[in-house]
């Protein structure tokens, strides 16, 4: 007879089985027979204790996004579940592999109303890929693989594991479990030859086809297949934002970011273009702005493998169900190779013109207080364009994503779908355990890093080397640009009397410095970079500035506004 | 009619209010549009049948029926009930909705990591069934031969007569069994409760998708 071991005890093997090597978590009363087992493993499972569990999940995200390993974390039961809350939404806006395991009372107790009960599934069900209570020592092995072969398969997202205290006490005869198939699950659809031929005939009939990169490129490890496709056919594209380092940026047919504060050439042309060959991208409000007028005049594309995103948002001519890392070189096989020249340097003017409006001003300002694009451009460029980009959320995140630049994949860790404020810094934590050889450049606001700032705590706990740029303007920046624009200037709690930053960073014993000429700006970037471990850049950040260009909420894609 | 414009009618973001159908890509290669918006009639929305089938997993109703809510769509009826397969329950949901709307819900639905399989048909596609109890006064059926000529013209079954009450059973469809009531509930005092179940529908169709997916599935798993 095997050996009998708790079911916190199998949950550690289990976890151990799966390939887990970092945890972030924090303990409390429902799950403190977890963390007891937990105490016997700390060489296999490195535990990260966060300052709130917010960060937890966050941390498991930025950990997940940079290294493609699934993200996990584990927290106590009611409060420390229902903290979990937004970093699962987030989670599964943005297809990230997560599993968070929460504590819950025991089964005897369920329904009572007990101390800390919460009914976590039923609160997480609709906002995860996978939720499910763990209510005997028996089901550990089972639920566990289930979970992490669900998180990882198809379109990644988060599972919740409820672990309920009797299933963590009572004793099991462990056996690792094997999950890979689900017969109600299918993350591996067959490709349809029909469809392969008829998206191949489609591009090779087209002479002015327009691609579009999402994250699922990345998610799908695809881009040297994409690549391939996209230089055969020349075919120009353009990335959402969680798409950015689905290809380097200086590729010549990368034509720049998508939607409502992206690139004006992708936009501009995306109304232009015969044909749209969207590629694991969910046609996002924010890529596409009217629908009325998107696109209209070109077939479209779409590769997936989420069937439920086809015709979701934009009515499409053709759907390719599957993981576009066999469906893309399945078409690429068949597509003539193809010169688009005339096309192509049609998006020249637009990028001109953008550039002469805005991305100069933007990142070689002559005078004046500092600008976020420069600081961004000049933190990229000095980390040789391979560093990993973490953002907040607001005005930082979207110049840190326009002017961030990119070589290598996994390189993006922003909070896209959700726009979740006190994501960064957590996230930024994680990335520095899912990519530890790399720089980890968090750009955030002097609002978001406030959500999130008890994580200096775990970052000097840990030594963990996030480089900190923080970019205060003294507003809630984009939610005052949207005041400036849309309600009249009226600035209705967006100004921000804030705290000494340096002091507060130094008081955790992190290196701080803040720089507010723009001639010391170098010099402060390069100490940074140069500095092991973690620190905090500050930089006095022009107050009222703009992320320009603009298509405003509802109007065309095409109708960007360059200034205000 | 026709016009460069479709699918979206431009005032939401989450279509399917109205039926603005684009057709691509015609032989003429011209793209046409019908053009119905609700206000004008609702013949956009059909009321349709969906049948879905799930692993016996605690959970599912209300991950199904969250499908509806989120994309704002009435649940007319609902049944549950364990289906012919071993392990599998059976879903039979009705809603109107437009067809957009219908093949939305069904990929949502699919979604779900135990839900296996979600299809939606009109009335014409499939056998329907629903029943109803009728609990009367015994009292106002005596004295009002009316009573008794509604139930035998409507084909109703006496259950349980008693001095005080008398039940009624019909089975139907939906129409016959309102019509039925509405007959009865005119005659004042008469109807003391009503009940009417959720529609249940097997397909007219001679291929079995569930059998079909779970056959293949298998293979799948086999030749994994
Ligand atoms: C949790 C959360 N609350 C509120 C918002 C709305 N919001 C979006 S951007 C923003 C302002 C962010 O200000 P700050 O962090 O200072 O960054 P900035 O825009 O100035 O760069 C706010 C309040 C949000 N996205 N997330």
């Amino acid at each position: 007879m095997a050996e009998k071991i708790t079911g916190a005890e199998a949950l550690m093997r289990a976890l151990e089985h799966e390939g887990v090597d970092v945890l972030f978590g924090y303990p409390g009363g429902s799950i403190m027979p977890t963390y007891d087992a937990l105490y016997d493993h700390k060489g296999t499972l490195n535990h990260i204790l966060v300052r709130h569990e917010q960060g937890a999940v966050h941390a498991a995200q930025g950990y997940a996004r940079v290294s493609g390993k699934v993200g996990c974390a584990i927290v106590t039961s009611g409060p420390g579940a229902t903290n979990t809350i937004t970093g699962v939404a987030d989670a599964m806006m943005d297809s990230t592999p997560m599993v968070v395991i929460c504590g819950q009372v025991g089964v005897a107790m369920l329904g009572t109303d007990a101390f800390q009960e919460v009914d976590v599934v039923g609160v997480t069900q609709p906002i995860s890929k996978w939720s499910y209570q763990i209510r005997r020592p028996e089901d550990v092995a089972w639920a566990v693989s289930r979970a992490f072969y669900i998180a990882k398969s198809g379109r990644p997202g988060p599972v919740v594991l409820d672990f309920a205290k009797n299933a963590q006490t009572g004793m099991v005869e462990y056996e690792p479990a094997h999950v890979d198939f689900i017969r109600s699950y299918n993350p591996y659809p067959a490709i349809v030859k029909e469809d392969i031929e008829a998206a191949a005939k489609m591009i090779n009939n087209s002479v002015k086809p327009f691609a579009l990169l999402g994250q699922g490129v990345e998610l799908a490890g695809a881009r040297e297949e994409v690549c391939a496709f996209l230089e055969k056919a020349q075919i120009p594209f353009g990335t959402t934002f969680l798409g950015l380092s689905d290809m380097p940026s200086d590729h010549p047919l990368n034509k720049g970011i998508l939607g409502m504060h992206g690139n004006l050439g992708p936009n501009v042309m995306t109304n232009q273009c015969d044909l749209l060959i969207a590629i694991g991208m969910r046609f996002d409000d924010r890529v596409t702005g009217n629908l009325a007028t998107y696109a209209k005049q070109a077939k479209i594309i779409h590769f997936d493998i989420d069937a439920s995103e086809f015709n979701k948002n934009v009515k499409i001519d053709l759907a390719i169900h599957g993981d576009c890392k066999t469906t893309i070189p399945a078409v690429a096989e068949l597509v003539d190779k193809a010169k688009h020249d005339s096309w192509i340097s049609g998006f020249d003017p637009y990028a001109e013109k953008e550039y002469n409006k805005v991305i100069d001003k933007a990142i070689h300002p002559a005078e004046g207080p500092l600008l976020m694009g420069e600081v961004v451009r000049k933190v990229s460029e000095a980390a040789n364009n391979e560093a990993v980009m973490v953002t907040d959320v607001g005005q930082n995140q979207l110049f840190a994503c326009r002017y961030f630049k990119f070589t290598k994949p996994r390189s993006v860790v922003t909070s896209g779908g959700l726009g979740t404020m006190g994501f960064g810094l957590p996230a930024a934590i994680g990335a520095t355990f899912g990519a530890p050889d790399r720089a980890v450049c968090l750009f955030c606001g002097d609002g978001g890093l406030q959500m999130s700032i008890q994580e200096l705590g775990t970052i000097m706990e840990q030594g963990a080397p996030v480089k900190i740029i923080l970019l205060n303007n003294n507003f809630l920046g984009n939610v005052r640009q949207w005041q400036e624009m849309f309600f009249q200037r009226r600035y209705s709690f967006t100004p921000m009397t804030n705290p000494d930053y340096e002091l507060i960073a130094k008081g955790y014993g992190i290196n701080a410095k803040t720089v507010i000429e723009r001639s010391e700006l170098d010099a402060a970037i390069a100490e940074m970079l140069a500095t092991p471990g973690p620190y905090l850049l500050q930089c006095a950040i022009k107050e009222e500035d703009n992320v320009l260009p603009m298509t405003p909420p509802g109007a065309n894609i095409d109708e960007m506004l360059l200034e205000v | 009619m026709k016009r460069t414009f479709g699918g979206q009618c431009g005032e939401c973001t989450s279509c399917g209010k109205c039926d603005r159908v684009l057709n691509r890509g015609n032989a003429a290669g011209e793209e046409t549009i019908i053009d119905n918006p609700i206000m004008e009639q609702d013949n956009s929305t059909k009321l349709y049948t969906f049948l879905i089938y799930s692993e016996n997993i605690a959970g599912l109703l209300s991950q199904i029926s969250a499908v509806f809510t989120r994309r704002q769509v009435n649940i007319e009826s609902l049944n549950v009930c364990a289906s012919s397969t071993p392990g599998v329950h059976k879903y039979t949901v009705t809603s109107y909705c437009t067809l957009e709307m219908a093949t939305m819900l069904k990929k949502q639905m699919e979604k779900k990591i135990d839900v296996l399989q979600a299809n939606f048909f009109t009335d014409e596609e499939i056998f329907i069934n629903e029943t109803c109890l009728l609990k009367i006064s015994t009292p106002i059926m005596l004295e009002n031969h009316n009573v008794s000529r509604i139930v035998r013209m409507f084909n109703a079954r006496i259950v349980e007569v008693n001095p005080t009450y008398a039940t009624i059973e019909k089975t139907g469809i939906t129409s016959d069994i309102l019509a039925l009531f509405n007959e009865l509930n005119a005659i004042e005092g008469c109807v003391l409760q009503f009940v009417r179940s959720g529609r249940i529908a097997v397909t007219k169709s001679k291929i079995e998708k569930l059998d079909n997916y779970l056959a293949e599935r298998e293979k799948q798993r086999i030749n994994k």
